[in-house]
């Protein structure tokens, strides 16, 4: 069985709420039962509450196994990257250095790299991944990407990502504003890293910038 | 709030063309709390958008059943269909149902803070409370303590032995939502099913079965004689038939086959009387649409069907701000936690996300009070003070700190709130109170032990 190639994984960063849906699915499922291969990060909580999930990517060329020693990481032909192999596996931690993305986490009780592999078990069978299932502002969806564009008119997947000097492009797309994606088609990673984090949600017009809060005294 | 917040939210919402207006607690927990959900309503009604495509107005309940309780009974001033139990004409309507006179039905009871004054006051002396963790969640709960204490008999259904139920003389195991049959209602008025996943473990058995049991050992057991939760469904059903919240048209299929029912949802025509197969009232306030209190004359549960506007006159908090205790405390919930704890404070992940309560205080505070994010702050009310780890963010106000309540003991944060209630409501004053925050000297001695269930 191989994930049908019209169905694809969307994230929408903009559209994550922080309900952490997503991180209680993965953790329930019976392959690593206890432990969740979604992280939900917050962006900087000191000044928003913005958070984004973050999934396995599933690089054409991935990083992860390219640098691992054991050879441990495997692609499968449908373009699914895999968990490290249990047997290959040495726990060395190359991966979770050179992924761009910061994905594979090393369990040192376990000695073994884990990360998230699109729920491979549901995907290849034309399913959602759990945490597309239970997503409920769809910031994560599992579908076509005619559904997506229906669902999303001012917004284009982008799965290409620079990292420097270098270029990855993914299986897993994410949706970026159309404005910014016809000037840039591709999102500059490390560019976005100097991006502060914006302190309110709401944009107030036309006095944005500042303290919202600089008329009330402590 | 900034004015020009004010006047942008004011801006928008006027030039719109549709919208929905939801709160959830955070204007409803306060002593004129019923004041500030009438003033939203007035907005909602000044602009037209009710009963109207995408337009309305909500609030989002803090449980699964927020809705469905308080439309039928929950709180002891009510009977079911959204009836009232000082109506003489709603009295003898229930009392035909469940077979009894009307004077053997009680009157309006008190509400749950109520209750623990009367305890303390000695006016009750028993109390049998289901699913109620009222040691966590209710305000000053140092006085909720002593109350139960003061208890001469107390029994506690619950799934598991909450921070309360280590009170009682007995407790006796129940069930989880999983683990029973029955209905829950949504904000919408949307009527869903919850099946049943799992059998109770060990002895534990299903709420309903416990308490029917308990009315045949008192010898009382009419109206306790249901064989499952469908008959009890079904005798709402009858119950609820010709009021507001009508769910005589409601059957289990109807709510498979149509992804949940909209209430009201007749088995009669509630003008003609004809038998009418009713597939629900998905928008409430519609043009034309009838209620059991206009009689037709209107959408509005009026009389004369006209909405009404209700004067919302401002009130300050009982026990604002001072120069004492300059600062508010609010306190809420966090995304990883439900209510009073019991049963996400068991879960490992759960608890990973969130381990403890925590001071969320303003850079401009912290840095005024000299404490930074992660150092131990003692936060004081007029009720009591509490010693946790401070989390600076400048996504709150600067005047205001805020704490969740869902933990027990040294980590509750109703240690510290007031026990005001909103005079109509009766909901407590959750969301604000005169606080001051210092640094604490170092770690509480809470901080080396784990709770039991961890």
């Amino acid at each position: 069985m191989a994930k049908p190639e019209y169905l694809h994984f969307f994230i929408d960063p903009n559209r994550c709420i922080g309900c952490q849906a997503c991180v209680q699915a993965c953790t329930e499922c019976d392959t690593h039962r206890g432990d969740s291969m979604i992280h939900l990060e917050f962006i900087d909580r000191a000044h928003s509450v913005q958070t984004v999930p973050v999934v396995c990517m599933h690089c054409e060329q991935p990083t992860c196994a390219e640098v691992c020693p054991a050879d441990a990481i495997k692609r499968t032909g449908d373009g699914v990257v895999q968990s490290a192999r249990k047997p290959r596996c040495i726990a060395c931690g190359n991966c979770v250095l050179a992924c761009p993305f910061g994905v594979p986490e090393v369990y040192e009780d376990r000695q073994i790299m884990m990360k998230c592999d699109m729920c491979y078990d549901r995907t290849s069978v034309g399913k959602k991944p759990m945490c597309a299932t239970v997503c409920p502002s769809q910031a994560l969806f599992f579908g076509t990407a005619e559904q997506m564009s229906q669902l999303r008119p001012l917004s284009r997947p982008v799965n290409r990502f620079q990292f420097g000097a270098q270029t990855i492009s993914t299986r897993v797309f994410m949706m970026m504003p159309e404005t910014l994606v016809s000037r840039r088609p591709y999102i500059d990673v490390t560019a976005a890293m100097e991006d502060k984090a914006r302190e309110r949600a709401i944009a107030l017009t036309p006095v944005d910038a500042g303290d919202p809060f600089a008329g009330v005294e402590v | 709030m900034p004015e020009r917040a004010l006047r942008q939210t004011a801006e928008w919402w006027g030039t719109a063309k549709t919208s929905f207006l939801f709160h959830a607690r955070g204007i409803e927990h306060h002593s004129n709390g019923v004041q500030n959900a009438l003033g939203t309503i007035n907005l909602v009604l000044a602009t037209g958008r009710i009963g109207k495509p995408k337009s309305g107005y909500g609030t989002i309940t803090g449980q699964a059943n927020g809705q469905g309780g308080r439309e039928h009974g929950q709180k002891c001033d009510q009977l079911p269909g959204w009836r009232d139990i000082s109506n003489p004409d709603h009295r003898r309507h229930i009392a035909g149902i469940w077979g009894i006179d009307e004077p053997d039905l009680p009157g309006p009871g008190v509400d749950a803070y109520e209750l623990f004054r009367k305890i303390d006051a000695g006016e009750i002396k028993g109390l049998l409370s289901i699913c109620f963790n009222p040691k966590v969640s209710l305000p000053d709960n140092g006085f909720i303590t002593r109350c139960l204490d003061k208890l001469e008999f107390f029994a506690a259904i619950d799934f598991f032995l909450n921070d309360t139920a280590r009170h009682a003389d007995v407790v006796l195991p129940g069930s989880l939502q999983e683990e029973d049959e029955g209905t829950v209602t949504q904000v919408e008025g949307r009527v869903i099913k919850i099946n049943k996943a799992v059998d109770p473990p060990g002895d534990a058995r299903q709420d309903w079965r416990i308490i029917q049991d308990i009315a045949r050992a008192l010898d009382r057991p009419h109206g306790f004689t249901f064989a499952e939760p469908r008959a009890i469904f079904d005798e709402l059903r009858r119950a609820s038939k010709g009021g507001v919240a009508d769910y005589s048209g409601i059957t289990y299929e109807k709510i498979e086959r149509q992804m949940g029912v909209f209430w009201p949802c007749y088995t009669e025509d509630p003008e003609s009387g004809a038998p009418v197969e009713h597939a629900g009232t998905p928008r409430l306030f519609e043009r034309g649409s009838y209620n059991p209190v206009a009689k037709g004359a209107g959408p509005f549960y009026f009389a004369d069907g006209k909405a009404r506007f209700n004067v919302a006159e401002y009130r300050p908090p009982v026990d604002d701000a001072s120069d004492d205790f300059p600062l508010y405390l609010t306190t809420g919930r966090v995304v990883s936690h439900f209510l009073s704890g019991t049963q996400t404070r068991r879960i490992a992940p759960l608890i990973d996300q969130y381990p403890e309560p925590r001071i969320e205080m303003h850079p401009r505070l912290a840095a005024k009070l000299g404490i930074a994010d992660g150092d131990w702050a003692i936060a004081e009310t007029r009720r009591g003070r509490i010693t946790l780890k401070a989390m600076v963010v400048s996504t709150i106000r600067p005047d205001t700190i805020f704490i969740p309540y869902h933990w027990p003991g040294e980590k509750s944060a109703n240690q510290l709130t007031v026990a005001a209630q909103d005079p109509i409501s009766r909901i407590p004053q959750y969301k604000v109170c005169g606080c001051r925050v210092f640094k604490a000297g170092g770690a509480p001695a809470y901080a080396a032990v784990r709770e039991p269930q961890q």
